[in-house]
C-alpha cells in the first residue's frame, strides 16, 4: 500500500498546500511518494524531499508539464498511479482542476475535499456548503482524493527523501498556457495565514478597503473578501472566501461588513476565533461570532486600529 | 457551432439544508429546488455566444428524476433551443454523469460543452474535468472569460493566485465560475415560448452507461455547532478579549 501525493508549485516554490496533503496521506498508513512535475523544478523537488514522512520524490523535470496543465500532467499521473492505492491532491485550484481528469482516466470516483481519513477507504467530506458532513466509502481499487488543507496540519519539513527522475510526459496540443495575472501582496497568503481580516459589501467601495488593510497590517493578517465584495469589484477574485472560493481556518477571523451568507460561512466557520463587526445585530455573522461588535464599521475600524496601537499589539 | 450545457436540479441556494434524522442524507422533500447557480451562468454564456453569432444551437441537458424537466424548461425560457432529459430515479455520481454526457456528445457532436464548475449540493467539482478526460478534449475550468477564435478558445480561469489564461483547441469542455457573466431572468413571453420547445427523453439504459455509484454514503451528519453570539460593547473591550481571553493577538 502506498500513496502518491501530487505536489502543487508555481515552477519555483512548493505550494504549502502540498504539506497538508502529505499529512492526509500519512493517515493512510503506507509509503508516501510525491510527484513534482514541470521543467526546471529542481528546487521544488528538493523542497518536496524535505517533507517529513515522504518515502521518495518522483521528479518529472519536463517542460511539457509547465503550469501543471491538466491535459499534460493527468496522463503522467495515470501512468504512475498503477503502483499506488491512493493518489492525493491539495484541494486548491490546481488539484481541483487536475484530480478529476486523473480519476476519469483511471475509471474511478474522486473523493473531493476530504476533512478526515476514517479508514483507508472511508473519508469525511463536507457537502451543501459544509452544512452537512458525509462519510463515504470508496469501492475503487485506486482512490483519487483532494484534501482540504485547513483540515490537516502541515507536515514538518525536516525529512530527507531521495529524488528519482521519472520518464517525461508526452507533448500535447490540446491546451497551452497563454498568460497569468497574479495578485502581488506583501501580506501572508490567505489560506495559510494565522489571522484573516475580510471585508464585505458593507465596505461600499474599493477605496474603503484600506480600513481593512490597516487592521490587517497591525495583526500581520491576510485580507479576504466576501463574494459580494468581489462581485462589486472591491477586490479581485483570489480574495474570495467561501463555498466555492477559498476555505480558511485561521486562529482569528475578523469579518467586517459581511452579513454571513451560508456560502461565505462555508469558507471560514472552522476558524478558531471569529469576530464580526457589523451594524446589523441580526446578521448571521454576528450570531455565530465569538465576539460581535455591533457598530458602524467606518467608525469601528479606525477606532480598532487606534486601540490596537494603544495596547501595543504587534504582528506575531 | 452547437453548444451543450448541463443544468442540474439542486436545493435552492437560499435554503438552509437540514440533515435527515436517520442520517442518510439531507431533507429534500418540500424544499425549494432550483437550477444550480453555476449552470445558470453556463446557460447565459451559451446564449451570449449565440447572440454574438458564435453558436447556432444550444442544447440544455439535465439528468435524473422527472422534475429535472422543470430545470430544463428554465434553461429553455432563458434562451436555450431544446432540451435533453436523461431519465433515472437512481443516484448519479459525477463519473456516471460524465459518462452519460460523453454518450450525448457522441450523438450531438457539439463544439463546446459548458458546465457549472461545481454543483452546490454535493460540492464535488468533478464532472467537467471528467468529461474532458473521457472525450480526450481540453478543459477550461473555473472560467471568468471565454474568447472564441477561429479554431480554438482562450479561457481565463479564476485560480488561487489570480487569473490564468489558457488556449484550448476546439472541441472543448469549459466550466463556469461566478464572474463569467450575470445570468438573465426569463421574460414572461419567453417562459410561454419555452413550453413549446422540445425536450427529448432518453433513459439511462439507452445510453449504455453503467451508472452504479462508486462511492457509498455511510452517513450524513450535522457539522459541529459553534457557540457564538457574544457581544462586545467597544473596540477596547474587543482588543482586551482577543488578547486576554482568546489569546490570539
Amino acid at each position: 500500500m502506498a500513496a502518491l501525493v501530487i505536489a502543487d508549485h508555481d515552477g519555483a516554490a512548493l505550494d504549502p498546500a502540498t504539506l497538508n496533503a502529505v499529512t492526509a496521506a500519512a493517515a493512510l498508513g503506507g509509503d508516501i511518494d510525491v510527484l513534482v512535475a514541470g521543467g526546471g523544478t529542481e528546487e521544488v523537488a528538493e523542497a518536496a524531499a524535505k517533507i517529513a514522512g515522504v518515502t521518495r520524490v518522483r521528479h518529472a523535470d519536463d517542460a511539457a508539464c509547465d503550469h501543471l496543465l491538466a491535459e499534460a500532467v493527468a496522463p503522467l499521473v495515470v501512468e504512475l498511479a498503477a503502483g499506488y492505492s491512493e493518489v492525493l491532491f491539495p484541494a486548491n485550484t490546481t488539484g481541483k482542476n487536475l484530480a478529476p481528469r486523473v480519476a476519469a482516466l483511471l475509471d474511478v470516483a474522486q473523493i473531493s475535499d476530504i476533512t478526515e481519513v476514517v479508514a483507508a477507504d472511508t473519508f469525511v467530506r463536507p457537502i451543501y456548503a459544509g452544512n452537512a458532513m458525509a462519510t463515504v466509502r470508496s469501492r475503487d481499487a485506486i482512490k483519487v482524493i483532494t484534501v482540504r488543507g485547513t483540515a490537516f496540519p502541515a507536515a514538518a519539513q525536516d525529512g530527507n527523501a531521495p529524488i528519482e527522475p521519472v520518464a517525461a510526459a508526452e507533448d500535447q496540443t490540446l491546451s497551452r498556457f497563454v498568460r497569468q495575472e497574479l495578485s502581488k501582496s506583501e501580506r501572508p497568503e490567505l489560506t495559510s495565514a494565522r489571522v484573516v481580516v475580510s471585508g464585505g459589501r458593507g465596505m461600499q467601495s474599493s477605496d474603503n478597503f484600506h480600513l481593512v488593510e490597516q487592521i490587517a497590517d497591525r495583526l500581520g493578517a491576510a485580507v479576504g473578501a466576501s463574494r459580494a465584495a468581489v462581485d462589486a469589484g472591491y477586490r479581485p477574485n483570489d480574495f474570495q472566501v467561501g463555498q466555492t472560493g477559498k476555505v480558511v481556518a485561521p486562529e482569528l477571523y475578523i469579518a467586517v461588513g459581511i452579513s454571513g451568507a451560508i456560502q461565505h460561512l462555508a469558507g471560514m466557520k472552522d476558524s478558531k476565533v471569529i469576530v464580526a463587526i457589523n451594524k446589523d445585530e441580526e446578521a448571521p455573522m454576528v450570531q455565530i461570532a465569538d465576539y460581535g461588535l455591533v457598530d458602524d464599521l467606518f467608525k469601528a475600524l479606525p477606532a480598532l486600529a487606534e486601540a490596537l496601537d494603544k495596547a501595543g499589539v504587534k504582528p506575531r | 457551432m452547437k453548444v451543450l450545457v448541463g443544468v442540474k436540479r439542486v436545493v435552492d441556494y437560499n435554503v438552509k439544508v437540514r440533515v435527515k434524522a436517520d442520517r442518510t442524507g439531507v431533507e429534500t422533500a418540500n424544499v425549494k429546488m432550483s437550477m444550480n447557480p453555476f449552470d445558470e451562468i453556463a446557460v447565459e454564456e451559451a446564449i451570449r455566444m449565440k447572440e454574438a453569432g458564435k453558436a447556432d444551437e444550444i442544447v440544455a441537458v439535465s439528468m435524473g428524476v422527472r422534475q429535472c424537466q422543470e430545470t430544463i424548461r428554465t434553461a429553455l425560457a432563458m434562451g436555450a433551443d431544446r432540451g435533453i432529459h436523461v431519465t433515472t430515479d437512481e443516484e448519479l455520481q459525477p463519473l456516471a454523469v460524465a459518462k452519460l454526457f460523453k454518450a450525448l456528445v457522441e450523438r450531438e457532436s457539439p463544439g463546446l460543452v459548458i458546465l457549472g464548475k461545481q454543483a452546490i449540493d454535493d460540492d464535488s467539482n468533478q464532472t467537467g474535468q471528467m468529461l474532458a478526460a473521457l472525450l480526450g478534449w481540453p478543459q477550461g475550468t473555473f472560467a471568468s472569460e471565454i474568447v472564441l477564435g477561429g479554431d480554438g478558445a482562450e479561457v481565463t480561469r479564476e485560480v488561487d493566485g489570480g487569473l490564468e489564461t489558457v488556449g484550448l483547441s476546439i472541441p472543448a469542455v469549459v466550466t463556469t465560475d461566478l464572474r463569467l457573466n450575470e445570468p438573465r431572468y426569463a421574460s414572461l413571453p419567453n417562459i410561454m415560448k419555452a413550453k413549446k420547445k422540445p425536450i427529448d427523453q432518453i433513459a439511462v439504459d439507452e445510453l449504455g452507461v453503467d451508472v452504479t455509484p462508486r462511492l457509498e454514503t455511510l452517513k450524513v451528519e450535522d457539522p459541529p455547532e459553534r457557540a457564538g453570539g457574544r457581544k462586545v460593547a467597544s473596540v477596547e473591550e474587543l482588543v482586551d478579549k482577543l488578547r486576554n481571553e482568546a489569546g490570539v493577538i
